[in-house]
């Protein structure tokens, strides 16, 4: 277990090294935030918090163009706040309330944005893979050098969807960016037990999909990975998988009484806690004043604090507009 | 000018990629080998590989990768070879393509066409021959076509494709070598009401797809015991043309519905239970259902054809309903 290093001297990269401990900051903030609403029953349905695991989506999106796509899981809060949706509108989609990103449609499963072209918020394990596939076919037939980039767990590598998608990806060398958050378990069923073989970049690699695996507790190796994958694709190299190894500290989701793994296994990992991690690397490397860290926490708590305010101060949907967006509001000429 | 159905799908497909560039078709065999049904025979060659893509085996994937096109902006057309094999896709077509508009609180619809196979008449077994088109008709989000006549293959297609959210297009297999008379100026039709195919005024005849050509010919069977009959083309499944259907029954007080679906939980129980709810007080008789048996549909000819339903047998539940008259 290799610690993360500040790297770099200069302070453009300190900057940008700091900034990805905001946002994983941000992410945990939030998801901290949704453990004490659903507690509080502001917040019902399933929650599945990203704990842990904040690294992934942070030095991913990090190499993302606002152009690019995001198809994400139902774990996907921290993808929707980094990839732009404010931290107000996904707390008040969970409220149920007409303010939130969906219109309280979709919870916390289903996060969508246009604006950011995030598409989901997928409830289905590995469901939006082929759309993902999809998105970047069009993409491909229109000449633009866009990407579209797919998160998923390593739960999805065990369904079919996996594994018709990176073949049609790599048979129409398609501009997608495969991203497996390997947490080692499919809500409690560990990798061992449900996949003969374990090395899931492998599986890639089968496929003729340039893969590797890269340490998801890091943010910087993350981000060097996918910005490696991410200008690869760009530029018109093919589908590319990276799996990101990483651990959920919480529970799959609310519900969960993780019956299934050990807790020396949980604190284990919770000693390589991505932010932490970074926080001392940088504080090592003279890069992070106790000031600066602070200034950090201040403004995620203030962020946080503001989207309560703003969920807190939601509205219902009128009942009577039940039955809207089921079709589209233009009907067939 | 005289035409096949299958002729004039291709004509629509064909038109709709001089259209918009947009449009693509896509699907198992739909290319290098000309289509299983060879419906886009010849349009490779015109089109190319990449807008008449062939697929490998994959319909969750391919399915999935058409929502996907789709919300990127193109208009793809997915054709699945039969409704049997659609079953792998259903996790897309229902938990994707149905529900993405609604999830997204009308951010992102999904304007696909999907093309498949439906029913049964060609000893093809129990894994080629079913109709699940009223299945689809259960899912909000869809709009589910179910075109019968010339006109129809040749016109849904395009109004489909302007349309902003998903709709499935079933092609009753028996229908493809139906030949006839098309007008040479035939084009886009509306995909949102029923169609009187016949007017009468003892009884309503209802029906969709396969079935149509067989409820004609009953209808022609009762007209010369003197019984006049009305031919309802649903057209569309979903949504269903409820003043339609109940117009018709309006003015002939009877109704029999003809479904190649199964009878249990079908498209023809919703129409018996819509008539009845909203018409009860019209009818002279109860609503008469004459559907396939409720069994896998059989390889052995004899035994397909005494599970579906034939002019005969629609005929009979015809008289039926006019003998309860009061």
């Amino acid at each position: 277990m290799s610690g993360t290093s500040a790297r770099g001297s200069g302070s453009a990269d300190s900057d940008h090294t700091r900034h990805l401990l905001h946002q994983m900051l941000r992410v945990r903030r939030l998801e901290e935030q949704c453990v004490e609403l659903y507690s509080a029953a502001k917040i019902r349905g399933f929650l599945h918090v990203y704990i842990g695991e904040e690294a992934v989506a942070a030095g991913v999106m990090s190499t993302l163009a606002p152009e690019d796509a995001v198809v994400a899981t139902y774990r996907e809060h921290g993808h929707a706040l980094l990839r732009g949706v404010s931290a107000g509108a996904i707390l008040a989609e969970m409220y149920g309330y007409v303010e939130g990103c969906c219109r309280g449609r979709g919870g916390s499963m289903h996060l969508f944005d246009a604006a950011t072209r995030f598409y989901g918020g997928n409830a289905i394990v590995a469901g939006g893979l082929p759309l993902a596939v999809g998105l970047a076919l069009a993409d491909k037939m229109s000449g633009r050098s866009r990407v579209t980039a797919c998160f998923f767990g390593e739960g999805a590598v065990a369904e079919g969807a996996f594994h018709e998608s990176l073949n049609l990806a790599a048979l129409w060398q398609l501009p997608v960016l495969f991203c497996c958050e390997n947490n080692l378990y499919a809500m409690g069923t560990a990798l061992a037990r449900s996949e003969s073989q374990t090395d899931i970049a492998l599986k890639a690699a089968a496929y003729e999909i340039s893969s590797w695996s890269a340490d998801g507790m890091d943010v910087l190796a993350v981000e060097e990975a996918a910005r490696r994958a991410v200008d690869a694709v760009r530029a018109g190299g093919g589908p590319h998988f990276l799996e990101l190894r990483t651990y959920r500290f919480r529970a799959h989701s609310m519900f969960d009484p993780e019956r299934y793994r050990e807790k020396t296994e949980v604190s284990r990992w919770m000693e390589r806690d991505p932010i932490n991690t970074l926080r001392n690397a940088l504080e090592t490397a003279g890069q992070l004043t106790e000031k600066d860290w602070k200034k950090i926490q201040q403004d995620v708590d203030a962020e946080v604090k503001a989207a309560v305010e703003f969920a807190e101060a939601g509205t219902l949907e009128p009942v009577e507009e039940l039955t809207r967006f089921v079709y589209s509001e233009r009907s067939p000429q | 000018m005289k035409t096949t159905y299958r002729e004039a799908m291709r004509a629509a497909i064909r038109d709709a990629l001089q259209r918009d560039e947009r449009v693509f078709l896509m699907g198992e065999d739909v290319g290098a080998y000309g289509g299983c049904f060879a419906v886009s025979l010849g349009l490779f060659e015109e089109f190319g590989p990449e807008r008449i893509r062939d697929t490998p085996l994959s319909e969750s994937g391919f399915v999935g990768a058409g929502i996907g096109a789709a919300l990127g902006g193109m208009r793809p057309i997915v054709e699945i070879m039969t409704v049997n094999f659609s079953l792998l896709a259903l996790d897309q077509l229902v938990n994707n393509a149905a529900t993405l508009l609604h999830m997204s609180g009308g951010q992102f619809n999904v304007p696909l066409v999907i093309r498949m196979t439906t029913g049964a008449g060609r000893q093809l077994g129990a894994q080629h021959s079913h109709s699940l088109e009223g299945w689809y008709a259960h899912i909000p989000g869809l709009r589910i076509l179910t075109p019968a006549t010339l006109e129809d293959a040749r016109g849904m297609l395009w109004t489909a494709l302007e349309d902003p959210d998903p709709v499935l297009i079933f092609e009753h297999g028996t229908l493809y070598n139906v030949a006839g008379d098309l007008a040479d100026d035939a084009g886009p039709v509306d995909i949102s009401t029923a169609a009187v195919r016949r007017p009468g005024k003892d009884i309503s005849l209802i029906t969709y797809g396969g079935t149509l050509p067989a409820v004609l010919d009953a209808a022609t069977q009762l007209a010369a015991e003197g019984i006049d009959a009305e031919v309802l083309d649903l057209r569309v499944l979903r949504p269903l043309d409820d003043a339609a259907v109940l117009g018709s029954v309006a003015r002939t007080h009877r109704a029999v519905v003809v479904d190649e679906g199964w009878r249990s939980g079908s498209i023809s129980a919703e129409l018996s239970a819509r008539i009845t709810e909203n018409a009860f007080f019209d009818l002279d008789a109860p609503v008469g259902r004459v559907c396939s048996a409720e069994v896998p549909l059989p390889y052995a000819k004899h035994l397909e054809l005494a599970a579906l339903p034939t002019a005969e047998r629609i005929v009979a539940a015809a008289r039926e309903a006019v003998g309860a008259r009061g």
